[in-house]
């Protein structure tokens, strides 16, 4: 024996994933809900895809090599970020807004609170709603197969128009976002995820079934099932409000969770000067994930009850 | 089939594939055996033998009057070489007792054999395995006579016996109850006739088959109040308060001991001691050992002198095949790693495990991105990333009260951990930061 030996402090052994695998799992999940949105709304959804993900990766490399931070940008969380922003804009959007929602997520959103695991706010979400209050109007402009339109949700608050099949709406031959119509599409990347163990089935299903009681308690027009499956509410459960960061560590704390963004969406959906909650109940609970956090630890052997203190 | 299990937990990689079928192999060790004082938890020996003197096989060479000890044997025949610092498994230095053997395995009459047990009372079977050097051969090393004497009062209704073996590439105890599963019941018999109000359970973890089915062999109506239970495989199901639970759907509260909840738990290798202790008057000489990993040429399971250096054994088990890059003394996920292989086995030691580079990797750290990994690893229910921040900020009194004694040690949350963070690190580094605030409240509190 030549060279000196390790010491190290036990365990020795580490599970095969790794923060990279992670995010590069939860990309790959994404991957049906582009393909599906290209087919509908055609080439311009990658370039915006593109530009959102540039901005984002680039931006991070950016602040970090300014603020002489190690480059972490290969950990995959930066470009998914990117990529979670471009589903949640229309296909129509300027290039340059989505340059600079990405470049907002990441510096403002994310690094200005310390980097990855360190934001309070969803960054994908937190930039989409810079951009939806900066420039309202081409963040509402939805166009299917050439034609502007109402998105399902905007058809049901405003009563006009009709809606489009379940079908349709199952497919994604809807006006909405990028990557939120295509519900088989999402539905197919979040079963995958949750099989690789990646996300729990928790929050999304809490979520997405409290927005269908709900509504139909709220005596919404377009029955549960419409509810369930407009609007970036099948997104948002599955890849944003499962955002490790920005929700609960424990299960009792997801359950929480998960159930307040289905309170906040259906109320501002059914109630609120917006079509759509979505986005806005994952960013309002997000906020509320320290609190949620520190009353629902997880309950240590032997103990019978434990009082919050953290 | 629902198996018993617990809360919690991982499924690592069990690699038990390279020991699991090989014959236990005897050793003798040549030249010199190093016998350091400190082979147990609590109070250090003093030796009782002075450089020259002539010792035999069984022979005390080093005792203490504190009750939680125990003596040391020699393991060979020969000459008291010399008394001093030595290098032990963990790196520490230590005194030692260094014996010359003479290669002719010279046994003393230290102990009685007893053909019959039950003619014996409980006090005088402790006071036995007391006197052969018993100790938790699990790798806790806590003396077992203490184990066996609870504190009066509490009435003991389970001896949960461990042959769980859940770390990775150890077989010692799963080829032991292969082999010889008699001198485990046998051992088990002896301590339900300490505590006749018990009933005996030896717990398996359910990937030894073979181990089970020659225990279950070895059953008869004379062993009415023992039965093997086989466990659902999972990491850590050899941890006590694991066991416990999954055997007798009992919680430890926190700080207390087994025998609180009318337990206690040996490992299969001490109650096959403590048979041939009180049977056949045999103290604790030697262990049985796992020599493997993939840097190890003909990895092995070897029954070894104490005392034997762990040279020898990597020896035995044909050299290395390529230049290890750790080198541990136990299994990967709680082993410690070891700064040379010129040092004793000791009666804890359950496996030498050498680990080529690729399978040694160093970690590098990264943000914690709040996954919760951590949390449903945990066995004991902590929060293993808060505990994390909290020792990390020096939080010691944060790092107490979110339960942070409560650590195991087990590993399984850095084993967990996307991030690759050293939980179980901070957390060994939050308990002795809370205990050093302790003995300071204390310090404080005489001035």
């Amino acid at each position: 024996m030549n060279n000196p030996l390790v010491i190290a402090s036990s365990p020795h052994i580490r599970a095969e994933t790794n923060t990279r695998k992670i995010m590069a799992n939860v990309i790959g999940a994404l991957v049906p809900a582009g393909v599906a949105s290209v087919y509908f709304f055609g080439p311009r959804a990658v370039a915006v895809v593109a530009v959102c993900v540039a901005s984002c990766v680039i931006s991070e490399a950016v602040w970090q090599k300014l603020s002489g931070k190690k480059t972490t940008v290969s950990d995959l969380s930066a470009a998914l970020t990117g990529l979670l922003l471009a589903y949640n804009l229309p296909p129509t959007i300027p290039l340059w807004m989505g340059a600079i929602g990405g470049a907002f997520a990441m510096i403002i959103v994310k690094h200005f609170f310390g980097g990855l695991g360190q934001n309070i706010i969803n960054p994908a979400l937190a930039g989409r709603a810079m951009m939806l209050s900066c420039w309202p109007v081409a963040m509402t402009t939805w166009t299917l197969d050439g034609v502007s339109g109402p998105t399902p949700l905007a058809v049901i608050k405003l009563s006009e128009g009709t809606l489009p099949s379940l079908v349709d709406m199952l497919i994604g031959h809807v006006g909405g976002c990028i990557g939120e119509t295509s519900s088989v599409a999402l539905l197919l990347g979040g079963a995958y995820l949750i099989w690789k163990g990646i996300i729990s089935w928790r929050i999304p299903v809490v979520y997405i079934i409290t927005v269908a009681l709900l509504s139909a308690l709220f005596g919404r027009s377009g029955g549960p099932v419409t509810e369930m499956l407009s609007g970036g509410l099948i997104l948002g459960a599955f890849y944003m409000a499962t955002d490790y960061v920005t929700s609960p560590m424990t299960p009792p704390g997801q359950i929480v969770f998960a159930f307040g963004c289905g309170l906040i969406a259906s109320l501002i959906r059914a109630f609120g000067g917006y079509p759509e909650g979505v986005s806005y109940s994952i960013l309002i609970m997000n906020l509320a994930v320290p609190i949620i956090d520190r009353l629902t630890p997880p309950r240590v052997l032997g103990e019978a009850k434990r009082h919050a203190s953290k | 089939m629902n198996l018993p299990t617990f809360r919690g937990g991982i499924h690592p990689p069990e690699s038990k594939f390279l020991t699991e079928n090989k014959e236990i192999e005897m050793l003798v060790p040549k030249g010199e055996l190093v016998y350091p004082m400190s082979q147990h938890l609590g109070a250090p020996c003093a030796p009782i033998v002075k450089k020259g003197d002539k010792v035999l096989v069984g022979q005390k060479i080093a005792d203490t009057d504190a009750f939680v000890s125990a003596p040391i044997m020699s393991s060979v025949s020969g000459v008291v070489k010399e008394i001093g610092n030595r290098m032990t498994i963990s790196g520490a230095i230590e005194t030692c007792v260094v014996v010359e053997s003479d290669g002719q395995f010279e046994h003393a009459a230290s102990l009685l054999p007893h053909k019959d047990f039950r003619e014996l009372e409980p006090s005088e079977c402790i006071k036995i395995i007391r006197e052969a050097g018993l100790v938790g051969m699990g790798g806790a090393t806590f003396p077992t006579h203490v184990k066996l004497s609870p504190p009066p009062g509490k009435k003991i209704k389970w001896i949960i016996v461990n042959g769980a073996e859940c770390e990775p590439f150890l077989n010692c105890d799963n080829r032991l109850m292969i082999e010889h599963p008699e001198p485990i019941i046998g051992g088990l018999k002896i301590c339900l006739h300490i505590f006749p109000e018990a009933e005996g359970v030896i717990a398996v973890e359910n990937n030894k088959p073979e181990a089970i089915k020659r225990l279950t062999g070895e059953l008869s109506e004379h062993t009415a109040k023992i039965r093997v239970a086989p466990h659902d495989v999972k990491y850590p199901q050899g941890a006590e308060k694991m066991l416990i639970y999954t055997v007798t759907g009992q919680e430890i509260p926190p700080g207390a001991l087994p025998a609180e909840v009318g337990c206690l738990v040996l490992n299969v290798s001490t109650l096959a001691h403590i048979w041939y202790a009180v049977t056949d008057g045999i103290p604790v000489l030697d262990r049985i050992i796992s020599v493997t990993g993939d840097a190890v040429a003909s990895p092995k399971n070897i029954i070894a002198p104490l005392g034997t250096s762990v040279r020898e054994l990597v020896d035995a088990a044909g050299g290395f095949s390529c230049e290890p890059a750790k080198i541990l003394s136990g299994g990967p996920m709680m082993g410690i790693s070891m700064r040379s292989i010129d040092v004793p086995i000791v009666k804890g030691t359950s496996g030498i495990l050498a680990l080529s580079p690729k399978s040694a990797p160093t970690f590098e750290e990264s943000n914690c991105i709040r996954c919760g990994r951590c949390v449903s690893a945990c066995p004991m229910g902590l929060w293993p990333s808060a505990l994390d921040k909290a020792v990390r900020l020096r939080q010691y009194s944060v790092f107490e009260q979110n339960g942070g004694m409560n650590c195991i040690e087990c590993g399984s949350c850095t084993y967990a951990c996307p991030s690759r963070r050293f939980l179980t690190q901070t957390c060994r580094d939050g308990k002795s930061g809370v205990m050093a605030e302790r003995r300071k409240q204390k310090e404080g509190a005489k001035k």
